[in-house]
């Protein structure tokens, strides 16, 4: 097998993700930050505006999870590798950037995937009947990948600080959920504020989210579906086209 | 003889810095060489172009047949990489690190757990193997960073500074790994400070200063290069004259230091013969008599003086 083919790489990507998953993921903290997080900020919502139905909500809750659980870690890995010189040891193995961003991207995605799963079953046991099972599935994916993207765009600048990088990617973060539909319907947004909801992946997943459960969704489900399709191909391409001008910096 | 590495005009800039200036040299196939430098004078960064970390500013390193700028990956699916630092995943055991290089270079993990024994076993480190490196001494993880190198069976090894800082057990263990190698046809090259390893272990070395190749020949051919005076150090069971050694046919000056004699001279068989004349005509008994080769150390100091700021 060509070990610089597309088969030999994928296969090399998916043994940085099955490390990624044992070294960074399966942490404490790591969970924490990825699931009580969202619970916090969905508790202290419901609790402050009560005539919001729980079908809602759990479209918020559904998004903050999967958006937060997909980048929290993966932004900090090039720099806690870059500082601990593992990321010159994986410079000089028969890898590419590329795979090496893909399978940083497997990682967060899976992560993401099974921490959202959890909340879907939690908001089902809730009581919350799941009306497009398929479609919030495959919104689930397509998100996951989408958000496991930006988490490593988050990563590019070159710095080997981890506390750099995550200082930048909370600035980035916590406004996108605000604009994305979360906590102010769509349909009640100003226009300028719907005009930056359109600018975030986070929306369209939050709309599909709410038709999964209730049905009901303020663009189409192919709309919603092909944006984040969209953004997720920009994302992995910029991401990886990035990476690899800026990892020998890090050395 | 082809080969495994051949380096041209390679040059890297860091800002103003030319931390590389259009360097060319070659490494046979299965010598090992030796890359010898002051501190900051471009090994580690040649190392680094060579291995495919950084990329070169200006010109070519064929690396086992491929450029390691157009082809990376062919090129490192055939070397191994042992850095200074150790740079094992100290979150993970000695095993799991093992199993993860063997994923990386595309082996069957059959085959992985087989090499990884191996060379586990070779390297004593067998009985700790899934232990996490976090709790590994400063030896066993270079051990092991060389386990990881050697994993895939590597025809060209690059290793920058492996037995620094290391205990006598551990470099012992790794210089008879890399004879062993060598012996088996592994093409090494090998950064080094340390000009006794290099003297000891190489077929030839070469030495940059400020990011310049200042000399590249074998140990024992620079020795003699940079000096043409020999010394020759001799003592006697009694008093001799030392005007009368000063005096001998091939020696150009002799000075007393504690019971002996250290002189030069210019042809060392014409002072060895005059040396051994003069004990018999005076009655004294040559206790001790040494030629002073100039040493790997001189050669360095030699060609690299003035190299630090």
């Amino acid at each position: 097998m060509n070990p610089a083919g597309y088969a030999a790489q994928v296969r090399r990507a998916w043994a940085i993700a099955r490390k990624d998953i044992h070294i960074y993921y399966f942490k404490g903290p790591v969970l924490i930050f990825g699931i009580f997080m969202p619970v916090f900020l969905f508790l202290a919502f419901l609790m402050g505006s009560r005539q919001l139905p729980l079908s809602f909500l759990i479209a918020g809750l559904v998004g903050m999870t999967l958006f937060f659980s997909a980048t929290a870690v993966s932004p900090a890995i090039f720099p806690w590798e870059g500082s601990a010189k593992t990321l010159e040891r994986l410079a000089s193995c028969p890898i590419t950037v590329e795979a090496i961003v893909l399978g940083d991207m497997i990682a967060s995605t899976l992560f993401g995937i099974g921490i959202t799963l959890i909340t879907v079953i939690i908001g089902m046991a809730l009581g919350l009947s799941l009306l497009h099972g398929v479609t919030l599935l495959v919104a689930i994916l397509l998100a996951a990948c989408c958000f496991s993207a930006i988490g490593m765009l988050l990563a590019v600048p070159p710095t080997n600080v981890p506390s750099n990088i995550m200082m930048l990617s909370s600035l980035l973060k916590f406004p996108l959920v605000f604009i994305s539909g979360i906590f102010v319907p769509l349909e009640q947004m100003p226009s300028w504020g719907l005009a930056l909801a359109v600018c975030s992946p986070l929306t369209y997943f939050t709309d599909l989210v709410r038709y999964s459960f209730t049905g009901s969704h303020f663009f189409g489900v192919w709309i919603d579906i092909a944006a984040l399709g969209v953004f997720m191909v920009i994302f992995t391409a910029g991401t990886m086209y990035l990476h690899k001008r800026t990892m020998p910096k890090r050395m | 003889m082809s080969d495994a590495i051949e380096v041209s005009n390679l040059t890297k800039t860091f800002g103003p810095t030319i931390a590389v200036d259009h360097i060319s040299f070659s490494v046979r196939e299965g010598e090992i060489f030796g890359f010898l430098g002051p501190n900051g004078a471009g090994k580690t960064t040649t190392t680094r172009m060579l291995t495919g970390v950084i990329p070169p500013d200006e010109g070519t390193a064929l690396v086992l047949g491929f450029d390691i700028t157009r082809s990376p990956v062919l090129a490192k699916q055939g070397f191994g990489v042992v850095p200074e630092t150790s740079n094992a995943y100290t979150d993970l055991s000695a095993w799991e690190n093992l199993m993860l290089m063997g994923d990386l270079y595309g082996l069957p993990r059959s085959r992985s757990a087989e090499r990884g024994s191996e060379l586990l076993d070779t390297l004593g480190l067998l009985e700790r193997k899934d232990q996490k490196v976090q709790a590994y001494s400063k030896g066993m993880k270079q051990r092991l960073i060389l386990a990881m190198a050697l994993l895939h069976e590597p025809g060209l090894l690059f290793l920058d500074e492996p037995t620094s800082g290391l205990d006598v057990q551990s470099t012992q263990m790794i210089l008879a790994l890399l004879r062993d190698l060598n012996r088996a046809g592994t093409t090494i090259f090998l950064t080094t400070h340390n000009m006794e390893e290099a003297n000891r272990l190489c077929h030839r070395v070469g030495i940059i200063r400020a990011g310049k190749i200042v000399a590249l020949d074998a140990p024992e051919k620079l020795k003699t290069a940079i000096d043409r005076v020999h010394k020759i150090e001799v003592s006697f069971d009694g008093k001799v004259p030392g005007d009368a050694i000063a005096r001998l046919e091939g020696v150009i000056s002799a000075n007393q230091t504690g019971d002996k004699w250290q002189i030069t001279a210019e042809n060392r068989d014409a002072a060895i013969r005059s040396l051994v004349t003069f004990s018999h005509q005076n009655g004294a008994k040559i206790v001790t008599l040494n030629t002073l080769a100039p040493s790997l150390d001189d050669a360095f100091l030699r060609l690299t003086q003035g190299a630090h700021p």
